[in-house]
């Protein structure tokens, strides 16, 4: 009994800080700019598959991860720079699906230099479970539930302490009021995308030892990272957070107590069950219509 | 109104042109298979433009409504022995129920909170469809029965060019019956204020409850044309990336515009087709082809144009 | 004349600010009956308020009588109460003619079925309700620019737009919330006629308005509205003369040399 729901939780929370850095990295972009990146989940697909590929070129897990880290800050760089930076001022709509092509861009350019196999990386601690209360939980989750909260440690001292982050936080409140002060508004979106970027990689390197990754892992993880991200309340970091823990929750429970066939819908339930009784998302503020 | 009915009745005939004058050329039944994937496509995506360029709301899952079409005559023949030209109009009445019931509650939402609520639901409409196996097949999908008409059984492209060009001028007639008229206005009006429309008596709730079934009706007649013109059905239908297809076709061909959405389908449907002399590099360019165009007709093409010519003529 | 609005005693909060606060007054057929007040003073919350826009917390509202308060402004629409926007709320997309053809919707058919189907008998209202639109129209000045889209139009001229579409609805009673605000002097002078001869065919007006003399000139009576609260009410020349009156308008500068506001 305890055991099973200690074997559930762990599983819901590794997937679900899997699912709060897509929802990070949502936030940080949408913030800057109002675009809701739906190559969010490219750049998970990124990080695992270069960092396999890089692995088996004979670079140490390390250097391969720093490579995989990398080459999706590059592509971040680029969809911002190719993609988002000449359709500034289009409609929202127009926006979600241009980040839709760039996503399409990606995936095509991964089949090309990778291949449509599924792969897999070796856990960081080894493979063999560990035994908690009667749970068998393997190694690597804890990497993925320390690392992600790191992670999102080390972003919230970024925003808190840093010049740049405090530039980021304030495009975000104002973008003309930023301008006026003599923030580089462009420059600022250019970094939600690069940091967003590293973030998804990231998740990518560290849950690809549990789920493995192929070249289309991304439009699945984007979709639960924009619900996570909407039941959070849209633009709070900690409602994405929030929203991505309880949505992984959500499924170990309900994949172990009650079906697993629709493991994957149980977000998206949740998700709609939330939004009819709060419209504007679980951290969301609700603002007074003015006319 | 005079100067209206012409526009309304040229366009029309327009539409027809386009229909009938390619219909007497085209060469062989694999051009009459594109030919009609592109009506099909259309007769979607003029609904979904009611809904989303004519009233502004947003849907990321109407695929969902697609795939309620095509399995409706892919499962009530094979498992209930009801006649394939009875399933259609059976698709469309659960198409409209399943759109009225949820329609109410999710149309209140905004913005992206209605985007994903609507994603929401056409992946749980895909995946109901994936794993449902005893009914639908499962993830490679059914076979469908082929349609009769006069014991004539119905399988050549050839045939469901007409047929689906000849409903596609149907939907284009009626989407205009329904633009022309006061919920035509209202539900223009509500995309601009919705305050402003309440205010002048428009209950806002109801306008777009009936878009929404409006539009889900649309899809769910192209899901069952395409699912007997191939006979054959996957929940790929369904799937969240048909969805983006259908909202993509609506915005490069003009939001707003009925013409656009057929301008719309025709490239996205057609565009695919001639990447695949690319093979594996098909994705890669479709991906780089839609950002392109979206950054340099993010109006859609039939409103630039349309800009470009008044501008020249002023 | 009895009282075709009663508001009594009605409020609302906002974070614990109390924007509108035990307010009471009513509007009789055929009269201008303005508000006037400093800026925030609250005068665009009583309107939404009494609109149904907002949800008051206490008081009620009567139309002819009836009781309807917490209604929805669709309900509203329906029992013969339209209103004007401070902010412009126009079907920017829409031509000049389909905004006032939109403001009919109550007297038209709603069933989308018939709209489907494209019935002669909906041809023939929109006909109809294209035709009483163009007289409307014509009466503000619009007729020439029917049908061009409402987007390209001057903001002098969507103000008069917007009073056309309110006034096609045929309400009882019509809420003005600064319809000549931002327009030139020749245009201020056409709304001022048109408020005067919209009064006269016995549809009740309140009217929220910043230029004093368009006001002073109209008004059969004045409601002063500070923080929220009523400071006085009674007729023009009264209302002009009280020094507490005077006193309010001096922190946020003199009635009349009102030039600016947000």
């Amino acid at each position: 009994m305890l055991a099973s729901f200690l074997q559930f939780s762990m599983s819901g929370l590794t997937v679900g800080a899997i699912y709060a850095l897509v929802a990070l990295g949502f936030t940080i972009i949408y913030n800057a700019s109002d675009v809701v990146n739906f190559a969010q989940g490219e750049f998970v697909m990124i990080g695992g598959m270069v960092s396999v590929f890089a692995l088996a070129a004979g670079l140490p897990l390390p250097v391969a991860g720093l490579v995989a880290v990398i080459a999706a800050m590059l592509v971040g760089v680029a969809l911002h720079r190719l993609a988002i930076e000449p359709a500034r001022g289009a409609s929202p709509v127009v926006l979600i699906i241009i980040t839709i092509g760039g996503a399409f861009a990606i995936r095509g350019l991964a089949q090309v230099l990778f291949d449509k196999q599924f792969h897999k990386l070796p856990g960081f601690s080894g493979e063999a479970p560990v035994n908690i209360l009667g749970a068998s939980i393997v190694p690597q989750a804890f990497w993925v539930i320390g690392g992600a909260a790191l992670i999102v440690l080390a972003v919230t001292l970024f925003f808190e302490r840093t010049l740049l982050g405090k530039a980021v936080l304030a495009t975000a409140a104002n973008r003309f009021a930023a301008k006026l002060v003599g923030i580089n508004t462009g420059f600022v979106t250019g970094l939600s995308f690069l940091l967003s970027a590293a973030i998804g990689a990231l998740a990518g390197i560290l849950v690809t030892p549990i789920t493995l990754t192929s070249y289309d892992v991304g439009t699945l993880l984007a979709l639960k990272g924009f619900a996570a991200l909407v039941l959070g309340g849209l633009g709070s970091a900690t409602g994405a957070v929030a929203g991505g823990l309880i949505l992984g929750l959500c499924e170990a429970f309900a994949a172990g107590y009650l079906t697993s066939t629709y493991k994957d819908a149980i977000a998206f339930l949740v998700m709609i069950g939330v939004l009819l009784v709060m419209p504007n998302g679980l951290f969301g503020r609700a603002q007074a219509e003015r006319v | 109104m005079a100067r209206f009915l012409a526009n309304r009745w040229i366009s029309l005939a327009l539409v027809a042109a386009l229909i009938v004058l390619p219909g007497l050329i085209l060469p062989s039944s694999y051009y009459f298979r594109v030919g009609a994937l592109v009506f099909i496509s259309a007769l979607a995506v003029i609904g979904l433009n009611l809904l989303l360029g004519f009233a502004g709301q947003v849907s990321l899952g109407h695929a969902g409504f697609v795939g309620i079409g095509a399995y409706a005559v892919a499962i009530l023949p094979a498992r209930f022995d009801v006649p394939v030209l009875l399933a259609v109009p059976a698709g469309m009445v659960l198409s409209a129920l399943v759109a009225f019931v949820i329609g109410r509650p999710i149309l209140r939402l905004k913005g992206h909170f209605l985007a994903v609520a609507t994603l929401g639901f056409g992946v749980l409409v895909a995946m109901v469809l994936a794993n449902e196996v005893g009914w639908t097949g499962g993830p490679d999908g059914m076979s469908v029965k082929r349609l009769e008409i006069f014991g004539e059984r119905i399988r050549q492209p050839r045939d469901w060019y007409w047929i689906s060009g000849t409903l596609l001028l149907i939907g284009m007639a009626i989407a205009q019956n329904l633009l022309a008229s006061p919920t035509g206005r209202a539900l223009r009006a509500l995309h601009d204020s919705e305050i402003a429309a309440r205010v002048a008596g428009v209950d806002v709730a109801r306008i777009k409850v009936t878009v929404f079934v409006i539009s889900a009706v649309y899809a769910s007649v192209a899901g069952s044309c395409l699912a007997l013109l191939n006979g054959h059905v996957t929940p790929d239908a369904a799937g969240f990336l048909q969805s983006v297809e259908m909202v993509t076709m609506v915005v490069l061909g003009g939001m707003g515009s009925l013409f656009g959405s057929i301008i719309g389908a025709a490239f996205l449907v057609i565009l695919p087709q001639a990447l695949t002399l690319f093979h594996e590099y098909e994705h890669l360019m479709l991906g780089i082809l839609i950002i392109l165009i979206m950054i340099f007709l993010r109006d859609g093409i039939v409103p630039t144009l349309h800009r470009l010519l008044m501008e020249r003529r002023s | 004349m009895s009282a075709l609005l009663e508001v009594s005693g009605i409020g609302i909060a906002f974070g614990g600010v109390r924007a509108v606060d035990d307010v009471t007054f009513s509007a009789r057929a055929g009269e201008i009956f303005s508000i006037i007040g400093p800026n925030g003073a609250g005068k665009t919350t009583l309107f939404n308020l009494i609109s149904g826009v907002y949800r008051a917390d206490r008081g009620s509202v009567k139309l002819a009588g009836a009781e309807v308060g917490g209604m929805a402004p669709e309900q509203l629409a329906a029992r013969g109460l339209s209103r004007s926007f401070q902010n412009l709320q126009i079907f920017f997309r829409m031509s000049a003619v389909e905004n006032v053809m939109l403001g009919r919707h109550i007297h038209e058919d709603k069933s989308a079925w018939r709209h489907l189907l494209g019935l002669p008998s909906t041809a023939r209202q929109n006909r109809d309700t294209r035709a009483r639109a163009m007289a409307l129209l014509e009466r503000v000045g619009l007729a020439a620019l029917a049908d061009r889209q409402a987007g390209s139009l001057s903001y002098g001229m969507l103000k008069r737009l917007e009073i056309a579409r309110a006034l096609a609805a045929e309400p009882r009673i019509l809420l003005l919330d600064e319809p000549a605000a931002g327009c030139n002097p020749t245009e201020t002078a056409e709304i001022d006629r048109l408020i005067v001869e919209i009064a006269k065919s016995g549809i009740g007006i309140v009217l929220v308005e910043h230029d004093m003399k368009l006001v002073m000139s109209i008004s059969d009576r004045v409601l002063v509205l500070t923080y929220g609260r009523v400071l006085m009410e009674g007729v023009p020349g009264d209302v002009a003369r009280d020094p507490r009156v005077i006193e309010a308008y001096l922190g946020a500068g003199l009635p009349g040399s009102e030039g600016s506001h947000a």
